[in-house]
């Protein structure tokens, strides 16, 4: 006899457990800052204050938030196909030269609104090629896709520097980044959605790639719950017989996958890129592709879960920056900490606190639980 | 020394809403054989696994020869000499024997002394029980029956006097399971207690002492097993009375629809597993394929349709001659008219995290029948899951329930009318019952039975002799990757099981 399958529903499983893992990772984070001799209600409040006591730190915790929603996504996609993508770093920072490429082309020539969408294309082309690589090894010759997407971040990352420094560098210049894009190379910002709202902000980097992001989330939930080829790419993900029983080519799914979850990595830099800097510069994506796995597993890989994610991820990085400010004694590595926490706790221990759980809510409620069904069920 | 060796009392147990283990009271007598029987999830295992420490029970008392023991690891179980051969071998493959013998019971740092004591200690219980086995055998290299031999010398090397075996026979030839039940005769002899759980009923009759039924958690009946009959377990077990050979009238077979020729197939670690077979399977009959678990059925199945590359030979359907040399798509054999139930349908026939409907549409996803332009056609899908639920009897209808909450004989019943449902002209199915209720294998049966009477080709490969021969037309024997002999329907069990064991293939070798 199987152990019998308990499970939680949906709203405890998407709603309550990940909300008790981020409670114990901020209680483990605020004896880390007790251990730095603050106060952590003050930190906390001033996190907070700092992600969302203005129109414009809204605005920055929605920049951040962006970013994370792509390589958040770009994650999930992978996840659906059983493949864990950790190159969205490497592919985030190379579609940022898809991005560069197609701004000074056009910029002089087209206005943004015609540019975009080609940056869209530039960046989700290049971010797909370069997963197209890792893809293929693992499919053809059966390399781990671990292994060679995290090797790809250091190729992406020293290439990008080569061009940085070489090719892509105005002649004069002195700092390794790409000339200024003109109007037709930048983004509009989005601060009018926040002051819709109520809030005021004078400048921010919050742009409109922060909507595309958006888009892409419906967009991503509609090709794996709704298209054969997201079915497809489940069925791989769950199990690689069933798919194969089922006629799912192995090697053209693991492919079509990684490129998609590529070709959202590189869309991420459109946000910084594009949306704030308005150039192409050195180490743009700062650990985006990273936290995108953290996003991703917090959300379940579901973007419903990834959005609200991705947010509280951007709220970390703004609230943080806004901390190590006002608390000297917590520097910005401190900061990291706790984002890692978090990280831990939502992502790696994410399992720790569900069989507690579940027993719970089988003492409360056993008809909630899908077991029930299942027993009545015996033919 | 009490007189029962075991005395269960009023054991309880739950699994979040589920009463796995209902107010169970059992004793079993010193020296004696109990069997336990029931259908899957009737709590057979669950009991066990409270009784060698896997679960605790939430209430109720153990005692092991009149004393109240409290079992809340395998090692609790073990030091109160209670011992357990599991359905899948718990041993280490690259291991020799004697070194699994003495896993878990090293004793010290260094090996020599405990590897000398263990070897003279194994010399002894051989020649006690007739458990002949070359202690320096690598494990992998042993027969299957061989390896269940270990696992007994296992639980006998740690002093077990009560030796609990989970589905014994699942893996051995007749022969095999004879000699098995020889050997436990011979541990009864010794005054050692035998706990056998099992769902074959002719194994009950044939061993044991006395025999406990299981029904949903509960324990329904406890007989001597002379005083009861294999029709009146049957029923208890089920609670109804079921056909345990289901009727079918002769068969009228027509054109050859599944022609395979010379196949050859290596298994992913390069080993000839089929060797040159061929076989044809015609319209309107039901062809079985007999043999011991591990003889290269799986891997025969699987490269006609379509999961494996051979390595040479053909396979034609419906007279088109397909490169199974080369890869084919299983999608293009579904289009021509194969379908294929497969053995496993854990990992191969069912995703089991998908919804009902999702694994309803599982390798026809792509039918126009499916689908909206790159969409799937959800609305259809689901009503058409539904539909299927109704006519196959599938419990509970609801299509948005996850599969891996279906019991096995409803999972196996949705791949059954996927597969069915699509009007195939040839049907492959592995094990049709693996894992099933008595009830729903009924069902199943009189289902293939249907599908050969429409005058479809059906070729069904099981380990169950019984199956096989209640259900086939014409039976092929497999043994080490060959056929090697051809029987009809109604061919004796003590025919098939000497072939089943290679027995004439060895003769006619020397």
């Amino acid at each position: 006899m199987s152990t019998p399958y308990a499970k939680l529903p949906a709203w405890a499983d998407y709603g309550l457990i990940p909300l008790i893992n981020l409670i114990v990772a901020f209680a483990v984070a605020g004896l880390v800052v007790l251990l730095v001799g603050e106060n952590p209600l003050r930190a906390a409040g001033i996190m907070l204050e700092g992600a969302f006591g203005s129109g414009r730190n809204i605005a920055y915790t929605l920049y951040y938030s962006t970013s994370f929603i792509f390589t958040g996504l770009a994650v999930a996609v992978a996840f659906h196909c059983g493949l864990f993508n950790i190159g969205g770093e490497g592919q985030a920072y190379i579609g940022g030269l898809g991005v560069g490429l197609v701004c000074l082309t056009f910029d002089s020539i087209l206005p943004w609104w015609l540019t975009f969408p080609l940056a869209i294309l530039g960046a989700a082309a290049v971010g797909a090629g370069w997963a197209f690589i890792p893809a293929y090894l693992q499919a053809k010759r059966g390399s781990h896709i671990v292994i060679t997407t995290i090797m790809f971040n250091f190729i992406a990352a020293s290439l990008m520097v080569y061009l940085l420094v070489g090719p892509l560098k105005p002649a004069n210049s002195m700092a390794p980044q790409t000339r200024n894009f003109l109007e037709g190379g930048q983004l509009p910002k989005l601060n009018w959605l926040i002051e819709l709202f109520g809030g005021t902000v004078r400048s921010s980097p919050f742009n409109l790639s922060f909507l595309l992001a958006l888009l892409c989330a419906f967009l991503v939930w509609l090709l794996i719950w709704r298209t054969r080829l997201g079915y497809e790419i489940r069925t791989q993900g769950h199990s690689p017989k069933a798919a194969r029983y089922a006629g799912i080519g192995e090697t053209r799914i693991i492919i079509i996958t990684m490129m998609i979850s590529g070709a959202l990595a590189g869309m991420m830099a459109l946000n910084p890129v594009m949306g704030d800097q308005g150039r192409l510069q050195l180490d743009f994506v700062t650990g985006a592709g990273f936290v995108g796995i953290a996003a991703a597993l917090m959300g379940r890989s579901h973007p419903a879960g990834i959005v609200p994610a991705a947010i509280l991820f951007g709220m970390l990085y703004q609230g943080g920056a806004e901390l190590a400010f006002e608390m000297p004694n917590i520097s910005r590595d401190m900061i990291v900490i706790i984002q890692g926490l978090v990280i831990l706790f939502a992502g790696a221990l994410e399992n720790m606190f569900r069989p507690a759980v579940q027993s719970l809510f089988a003492s409360i409620s056993p008809r909630s639980m899908g077991v029930a069904a299942s027993r009545s069920g015996g033919a | 020394m009490a007189e029962n060796a075991i005395e269960l009392v009023g054991i309880n147990k739950s699994f979040g809403a589920v009463h796995a283990n209902r107010d169970i009271n059992l004793a079993i007598p010193r020296g004696t054989i109990q069997g336990i029987i029931g259908e899957n999830g009737a709590g057979k295992s669950t009991l066990m696994s409270i009784l060698y420490g896997f679960y605790q029970a939430d209430s109720g008392e153990i005692r092991v020869n009149g004393k109240p023991a409290t079992i809340a690891t395998p090692n609790d179980a073990i030091a109160a000499g209670i011992g357990m051969v599991h359905q899948h071998f718990m041993l280490v493959q690259n291991f020799t024997v004697l070194e699994n013998v003495i896993l878990g019971a090293e004793g010290e740092a260094l090996l020599n002394r405990s590897i000398s004591r263990a070897r003279s200690e194994l010399r002894r219980l051989e020649k006690e029980y007739g458990l002949e086995v070359d202690p320096d055998a690598i494990v992998e290299d042993l027969p299957v029956g061989l390896q269940q031999r270990v696992e007994i010398l296992k639980a006998l090397y740690r002093g077990a006097d009560i030796l609990i075996l989970d589905e014994p026979t699942g893996v051995l030839t007749p022969a095999e399971a004879d000699h098995l039940f020889r050997i436990l005769a011979q541990l009864k002899a010794e005054g050692k207690t035998v706990v056998l759980i099992t769902h074959k009923l002719r194994e009950i009759m044939a061993i044991t002492d006395n025999v406990a039924v299981m029904r949903q958690g509960q324990l329904v009946a406890s007989r001597a097993t002379k005083d009861t009959t294999v029709e009146e377990l049957a029923e208890l077990m089920v609670g109804r009375r079921v056909l345990l050979r289901i009727e079918k009238g002769e068969a009228a077979p027509g054109d050859v629809m599944l022609s395979v020729r010379n196949l050859t197939v290596k298994d992913s670690r390069d080993c000839t597993v089929v060797k040159d077979v061929s076989f044809d399977v015609k319209a309107g009959e039901i062809v079985g394929i007999a043999g011991v678990a591990g003889n290269g059925q799986s891997e025969l199945i699987e490269t006609i349709s379509g999961i494996r590359r051979a390595e040479s030979g053909t396979v034609s359907l419906k007279g088109t001659l397909l490169d199974v040399t080369r890869h084919v798509d299983p999608g293009d054999l579904r289009d021509w008219g194969l379908a294929h139930v497969p053995e496993d349908r854990h990992h191969v026939g069912l995703v089991l995290p998908f919804e009902e409907s999702e694994n309803a549409i599982l390798g026809y996803h792509d039918h126009p029948r499916y689908r909206k332009g790159p969409f799937l056609d959800i609305e259809r899908i689901r009503q058409s899951a539904r539909e299927q639920m109704t006519r196959y009897d599938i419990r509970p209808a609801n299509e948005r329930l996850k599969t891996a909450n279906f019991s096995g004989g409803n999972q196996q019943k949705i791949v059954l009318a996927r597969e069915i449902e699509k009007d195939p002209d040839v049907l492959i199915v592995g094990q049709p019952t693996r894992g099933v209720d008595v009830g729903a294998i009924e069902f199943i049966h009189k289902r293939l039975i249907e599908m050969r009477d429409a005058g479809k080709a059906v070729l069904i490969v099981s380990v169950e002799l019984d199956e096989i021969r209640s259900l086939s037309d014409r039976i092929l024997v497999m043994f080490d990757g060959r056929i090697v002999g051809e029987r009809a329907g109604d061919a004796s069990e003590g025919d098939l099981g000497l072939l089943m064991a290679g027995v004439e293939q060895r003769e006619a070798a020397e």
